[in-house]
């Protein structure tokens, strides 16, 4: 199957990442390459067969609703690199 | 053609905010308010290697949701990502429920011109807010907040069956009163606990097919979904009018110019990409959980509304205002639990104390006096001890000096003269002074008994006995 | 015999016994990492000063692993030290919190020598993907040593470590462990907490064990498995005795060995050895049964696809406003996104990022996501069927032994099927091992995989321990940093 560049650009858009005009070609291949393989999967059938999200069977798995306060609220902020008034900074959002 | 000729076509997507103590995925507080950044722990801020485990009350207070909205609850349900790249969003997804929402099918009943109406509900899930982006004040970019990032949000979603306005407005209203009624949101819209997505189409009258709909985004306050709903369907009627087309895209309200603004930033449509949260179990839900919570379920404003009339023996339009919100209604019931006197409550609160709340503006749980005082002051009214013009003075002291109105009275001595050599005292003084008024009684104007007790009123600072001015006048006019 | 060249359980009977000390073996084991690591290069962070310090202070009254040595793959948070996922994107990250096994192991007195290298988000098979550097094979410098656990893994085939945490998505413990021959265990989806552990794919991801033999694979599962409440997908089940069992021997047990893993793509000096393996088995008293496992086929799309597809939102929260790498040059929003998670993700990252957003993607959605999902329950019920008959089942860990550094980098698709084995117990979310079962002609080892029933990782110790005996690979071979 073929994947077009404009396809792989919205994919790399939605992805929130750039990609120059030699790494296009190199994504493309991959992708489709990944993809030819992938097919495969549909070959089988999977009429009424439901699906798995994961392999736990873990049914209503709650917490209960008591605050219990984060003790090190200092270190959420420390890997941020440009803060002010213990807020992150961002470009200005309209 | 003209605005008769099309029907309006308005379905709400209303975001309410749960009244848990914590966070729907971690044990942070949902407390309005702190300094920046501080209600926050490594779940609800996106650091790596975090988990979110969910809140047990919110799928409580979800479900509630749906038996107070006629709805089927799920029996099986789960959480989904929707991811999407914004800063208010840590994670870069929002977890919330695509295919199998807690809650489905249900509807609410307003009232219109024409009667009753039923607004189906196509829709009840559970999603987590997003935190805030503060200006920076400097004008160096904008700051981001994350302690209402992870606050429990149920969304309800409504079928387009809104046809106007008026009718949105009464839907939001209807909402608002049932999520109070049944605890589970405080639906403070002036802190966006309860805030409105409103999609709005027109389509010429007599044509099933539906026009094309614009989209109004997180609107907080009843009056201004109103305006924009008004404004917004006269907009599409003009375009349609003059042969143009309308685009679907979401626009942006402004309140000040009373106008709908295209967002221009938005290129593509979103591509959110929803898929099954694989961090988080399913939820199955049992009859027996639904009975039971079907069972602490209060009594809802419909059914308080025919006992009010019913039993009660009040005015279908008092009973209407009354349940119209679970605090008035509540400050109506414990007052009367102490006057015994329905009618009388119900007229203090329409008047005097709904001109508090609106000049205040707050609810009717922020009173500064309690609904038992108030239960007081209109026992001390029936008991003759005051008058209700006394009383009137007597509530405002009440609110700028909350205390029982006993004690005010004894304070400010408004005790009521019922003494009856005290009032027949002002009675002949009072004639003494008005022979016009006499001469005006006995040529047949009634009027002028009014104003002879109005004067005795005045003179005695509202403390005389009305009844008993009335009686004793009349005696001595006979004369 | 050094200290390091001992396994934990000769490390405990000698401390016992009062014939060693903590600070002994820590110091043992700096001194083979100061001759060693410059060959290796396992560290991305190596925390031997503090190892040295804590050693010193640990009182005459200790607790049983108190002193004891560990390596932590980069990928497990841990409190005050950097957290780095091998990317440039967390190059200066120090996580403000413990994840649950660093907090289990700092309560049991272990000592963190080091945060170990990977594959950039514990995304590839051989730990070349990773920012900082690569990782090489102590049987040959010239190799890979597998991966994403690289780092982990041969820190303790050099007698570096004593043994290590790794983590697993799609064979990421075993792979390695297989090519530097030593045991790599992959617990039950949820038998270990992933609370702290930098997701990849949230539904595929767990932490697990590498060791020098089996017995440690034991005790270090048992130090790190159990319930946590912070970890939804957590088993609310009772801790096993991983020892107990573990001398039972394999008579009269089944073992089922699916055909299909011996056609495709595999190395024939591999498939004799393990084929090898099966003859051991029987001779131990194992009844040995061929089966037929028909979505065998089927297992590297089903897991590229959800792997991918789960990694691309995992790594939405890498965007520089938090934590983590951001551009210096950026004019917008969007640009600072953009330009943060270009600068910040290796090729390999971005290439599964852009696969895993394709096929979430509208109108791909059913064709690949939701498709993979619904074999996804074909693969847990073949297993299933395979455990009604079979105790466990044994199979080639990886195709091949290591390959050589930079023979399969720049082909994706190449490299993935080093994981063909391994994926489909991920898959179904069971428990599998990876032992030592030879070497190549080359000298390189070979590894043999076992895969058991969910939470029967006591019965899945047991076998692996009868052979482990019986073969005593420790004792015939030892890795000799060819260069």
């Amino acid at each position: 199957m073929e994947i077009s560049r404009e396809e792989i650009l919205h994919i790399a858009k939605l992805a929130d990442l750039k990609i120059n005009e030699e790494e296009l070609e190199n994504y493309k291949k991959n992708l489709e390459d990944i993809l030819n393989f992938a097919n495969t999967i549909n070959k089988v059938d999977t009429q009424n067969v439901d699906i798995s999200i994961g392999t736990i069977e873990n049914v209503n798995v709650f917490r209960e609703d008591e605050v219990v306060p984060f003790e090190n609220e200092k270190g959420l902020l420390e890997n941020a690199q440009d803060k002010e008034d213990n807020m992150f900074r961002i470009p200005k959002v309209i | 053609m003209s605005k008769e000729d099309y029907d309006i076509v308005i379905g709400l997507e209303v975001h309410s905010e749960l009244s848990t103590k914590t966070k729907i995925f971690c044990s942070c507080p949902t407390e309005f308010g702190g300094e920046p950044n501080t209600h926050c722990c490594p779940v609800c801020m996106a650091m790596p290697g975090a988990l979110p485990v969910l809140n047990k009350k919110v799928v409580e207070y979800a479900i509630k949701a749906g038996i107070a909205t006629n709805c089927t609850i799920a029996k099986e349900s789960k959480n989904d990502r929707k991811n999407y790249f914004y800063p208010d969003l840590p994670k870069s997804y929002q977890i919330s429920q695509f295919d199998m929402p807690l809650c489905t099918n249900g509807f609410v009943e307003i009232e219109t011109e024409n009667g009753p109406k039923k607004i189906r509900l196509v829709r009840i899930h559970i999603e987590e807010d997003a935190g805030k982006l503060n200006h920076d004040e400097y004008g160096r970019g904008s700051l981001v907040d994350l302690n209402r990032a992870g606050v429990p949000l149920i969304e309800i979603v409504s079928e387009p069956d809104i046809s106007s306005a008026s009718e949105a407005e009464a839907y939001l209203k209807k909402l608002k009163s049932i999520l109070e009624y049944i605890e589970v949101s405080d639906c403070k819209m002036q802190e966006g606990s309860l805030r409105a997505d409103v999609n709005v189409s027109v389509k010429k009258k007599g044509t099933d097919e539906l026009g094309t709909r614009t989209e109004m985004k997180n609107m907080n306050s009843f009056r201004s979904i109103v305006r924009a709903i008004e404004y917004e369907s006269e907009r599409q009627i003009e375009v349609l009018e003059n042969g143009g087309i309308i685009t679907q895209e979401t626009l942006r309200w402004d309140d000040v110019s009373g106008k709908t603004f295209s967002m221009r930033d938005k290129e593509d449509a979103q591509d959110y990409r929803y898929f099954p949260e694989p961090d988080l179990a399913m939820i199955r839900i049992s009859d027996e959980y639904v009975q039971k919570i079907s069972k602490t379920l209060p009594e809802m404003p419909e059914k308080r509304k025919a006992r009010y009339i019913e039993e009660l023996g009040l005015p279908e339009y008092d009973a209407n205002i009354l349940t119209s919100s679970k605090h008035l209604s509540d400050l109506f019931e414990r007052a009367n639990n102490v006057c015994n006197n329905p009618k009388a409550v119900s007229n203090w609160i329409m008047s005097d104390i709904i001109k508090i709340l609106n000049e205040e503006g707050i609810e009717a749980d922020k009173l500064p006096f309690s609904a038992e005082q108030l239960g007081k002051l209109i026992n001390l009214i029936d008991k003759k001890t005051i008058s209700t013009s006394i009383a009137k003075t007597v509530l405002e002291e009440m609110t700028v000096n909350p205390k029982d109105p006993e004690e005010i009275i004894k304070e400010k001595g408004l005790i009521q003269i019922s003494d009856e050599g005290a009032i027949k005292e002002i009675v002949l003084k009072i004639l003494e002074e008005n022979p016009q008024s006499i001469a005006d009684y006995k040529a047949g104007r009634d009027r002028a008994l009014g104003f002879l007790v109005g004067q005795a009123m005045k003179q005695t600072k509202g403390k005389a006995n009305p009844q008993m001015l009335n009686t004793m006048f009349l005696e001595e006019l006979k004369k | 015999m050094e200290l390091y060249e001992l396994t934990v359980h000769e490390l405990l009977e000698k401390l016992e016994k009062n014939e060693i000390t903590p600070e002994d073996i820590t110091k043992s084991y700096i001194e083979r990492i100061n001759n060693k690591e410059q060959d290796i290069q396992a560290f991305i962070t190596l925390l031997d000063k503090e190892a040295e310090e804590t050693a010193k202070n640990i009182e005459a009254e200790r607790k049983k692993y108190e002193g004891i040595p560990i390596g932590i793959k980069d990928n497990i948070c841990t409190k005050g030290v950097k957290t780095t996922c091998a990317s440039k994107m967390l190059e200066d990250f120090v996580s403000p919190y413990d994840a649950t096994v660093v907090e289990k192991l700092k309560d049991e007195g272990l000592i963190m020598m080091g945060k170990m290298n990977m594959d950039e988000f514990a995304m590839g098979s051989s730990t070349e993907y990773s920012y900082f550097k690569k990782t090489k094979n102590p049987w040959d410098l010239t190799r890979v040593p597998g991966g994403s656990s690289g780092g982990s893994i041969a820190a303790v085939a050099s007698n570096m470590l004593p043994w290590a945490l790794g983590s697993e998505t799609g064979g990421s413990v075993r792979q390695p462990a297989s090519l530097c021959g030593i045991v790599g265990l992959k617990p039950t989806y949820g038998l270990v907490s992933r609370y702290g552990l930098v997701a990849y794919a949230s539904s595929l991801d767990q932490i697990g064990p590498a060791t020098k033999d089996v017995e440690d694979c034991a005790l270090l599962l048992g130090l790190i498995a159990g319930h946590d409440k912070k970890d939804t997908t957590s088993a609310n089940v009772d801790k096993k005795d991983y020892l107990a069992h573990l001398k039972d021997g394999v008579k009269g047990l089944k073992i089922g060995v699916p055909k299909e893993f011996f056609q495709k793509g595999i190395n024939e000096e591999v498939k004799e050895n393990i084929l090898n393996a099966i003859e051991i088995y029987k001779n131990l008293g194992a009844k040995v049964e061929e089966f037929s496992f028909s979505m065998a086929d089927y297992m590297l799309p089903i897991y590229y696809i959800i792997a991918c597809a789960e990694a691309s939102s995992n790594l939405g929260r890498f965007d520089g406003i938090r934590y983590g790498h951001r551009a210096k040059e950026f004019s917008s929003l969007k640009e600072l996104y953009v330009n943060s998670r270009t600068e910040g993700f290796g090729d390999e990252v971005k290439r599964r990022i852009i696969l895993g957003t394709y096929v979430l993607s509208s109108g791909y959605y059913e064709a690949y996501y939701k498709k993979a999902q619904k074999l996804r329950t074909l693969v847990i019920n073949e297993f299933k069927k395979g455990f009604e008959k079979y105790d466990v089942i044994l199979t080639p860990t990886s195709p091949t032994t290591a390959f050589k550094i930079g023979e399969k980098s720049d082909n994706p698709l190449e490299m993935y099927l080093a994981d063909l084995y391994t994926v489909p117990v991920n898959i179904a979310g069971l428990p599998a091992i990876s032992i030592p079962s030879g070497v190549d002609s080359n000298r390189l080892p070979i590894g043999l995989q076992l895969i058991g029933n969910h939470f029967e990782e006591d019965k899945l110790l047991q076998i692996a321990y009868a052979f482990e005996q019986a073969f005593k690979f420790r004792e015939k071979y030892k890795p000799d940093f060819k260069k």
